[in-house]
């Protein structure tokens, strides 16, 4: 874009690779994979943010690599938080239900979350595939437990399919639990609790290990790599 | 927002070739960096090795291109987070191609299908700004800060081979100069 002759700045969040790169103008921050701009629903610190890289174009010579001071203000509370956060939601569970069960059942039990979470957000990222959520819910499930079943995207690839549920899925599950005013867990307390603490976790991490089973080259890269994150890797395994 | 309505299909096809910007040798101002960045690394230990892993194309000048004063300035947002209007097409694995999101897409209607699971989505989940701060722009401009928002602005799929972008990156930039933007501002995830 530069020898278009569009001036650019950037965010940085992996400094190694920006110092590789060496672009004119680039902002490293010191926040998590995800917030390029530091804290959510915090605009006096994301224009902090964009000010200090827009302020680059200011520089009398590149390349220019400048680092942002401030932490994310929910990073400062990292580790001394850990554990503090619970979970609002109180699953219950059928005796004898199957995982296909349990899962609709969680599902259910968040929808009133989720729909608080809708009217504090004033809007969701659920709809990547397009699936009502207890469809693409049903459809993971079902392949988890290896039931056949016809791909309700009949232009998307199998395993582009599970991952757009599976997207929504997740999507659904983490706006549910920040409905509640004042719930302040980390990402990383929000995502452990979903991959270590629910059933739609469990289903995701079975349906790995079917995908990596696969003749399908696209089925096995979906369970390697585009389903569980590495960080939850180790988490509700038994 | 199709490619049409925009008038891309003109575009399709004129050779673009380098502005002859004055390229700088590499190496002329870095900062050192403070004992924030590796410990920002520590944090993530899953994935510090694998991030040090991924190759980076290296380059050997790096072309810049100068602009007007920064208060005059018309800013737009190039993200790699995989946004895209809900009923839009998904991103897929190696897309190459970007999305554009234009005045008719509310940020209320926007979703990210980023094909990569390793990094935080409830950010995003509680404020769009948080990967496509368009409303902190908007507020810049009223502070006087930056003259003015683009009408349009692009997203990527981050998890592509850089170089399979470049034509799609070529594409996007005369876009931007039809808007008159000044001022590009590349948002990773």
């Amino acid at each position: 874009m530069e020898a278009e002759g569009l001036p650019t700045t950037q965010i940085s969040l992996i400094r190694p690779h920006t110092e590789k790169i060496k672009p004119p103008r680039a902002l490293w921050v010191p926040f998590e994979l995800g917030r390029p701009l530091g804290e959510p629903n915090d605009p006096g610190f994301q224009k902090r943010v964009i000010r200090a890289a827009l302020e680059l174009f200011n520089r009398p010579s590149v390349p220019v690599l400048e680092d942002f001071p401030e932490d994310a203000p929910s990073q400062s509370i990292r580790g001394a938080g850990e554990g503090a956060w619970a979970c609002p939601v109180s699953f219950s569970q059928e005796e004898g239900a199957d995982l296909r069960e349990a899962l609709h059942l969680e599902v259910w039990q968040l929808s009133s979350w989720y729909r608080m979470a809708y009217v504090k957000n004033v809007r969701t990222t659920v709809g990547v595939s397009g699936l009502d959520i207890r469809v693409a819910a049903g459809l993971l499930a079902d392949l988890a437990l290896g039931v056949e079943v016809e791909n309700p995207l009949p232009d998307t690839s199998w395993p582009s399919t599970l991952r757009l549920a599976a997207e929504d899925v997740k999507a659904y599950y983490m706006e549910a639990v920040t409905a509640q005013p004042g719930q302040t867990g980390t990402a990383k307390e929000i995502t452990d609790w979903f991959w270590g603490e629910t059933k739609a976790g469990e289903v995701l991490r079975a349906l790995k290990e079917v995908a990596l089973k696969s003749d399908d080259e696209e089925m096995k890269l979906l369970g390697s790599l585009l389903l569980v994150p590495r960080a939850q890797a180790h988490l509700g395994v038994r | 927002m199709s490619e049409s309505d925009i008038g891309l299909k003109e575009e399709i096809g004129k050779s673009i070739g380098i502005s002859g910007r004055t390229c700088y040798p590499i190496g002329a101002v870095y900062n050192e960096p403070k004992e924030i960045p590796m410990a920002r690394l520590e944090d993530m230990p899953q994935s510090a090795e694998h991030l040090l892993s991924l190759p980076c194309p290296e380059y050997d000048a790096t072309p810049w291109a100068e602009g007007p004063p920064l208060h005059t300035r018309r800013a737009a947002i190039i993200s790699t987070a995989g946004l895209h209007a809900r009923g839009d097409r998904p991103f897929s694995i190696f897309d190459a191609d970007y999305r554009v999101i234009g005045p008719d897409i509310s940020t209320g209607d926007l979703v990210m299908s980023h094909v990569s699971t390793n990094f935080d989505r409830t950010g995003f989940q509680q404020d769009v700004n948080i990967v496509f701060p368009i409303d902190r722009l908007r507020e810049l401009v009223q502070e006087g800060f930056i003259g003015s928002v683009a009408d349009y602005h692009y997203s990527f799929m981050g998890a592509t081979d850089p170089e399979q972008m470049e034509d799609t990156a070529r594409k996007a930039s005369v876009l931007l100069k039809r808007d008159k933007v000044t001022a590009v501002f590349l948002v990773p995830v």
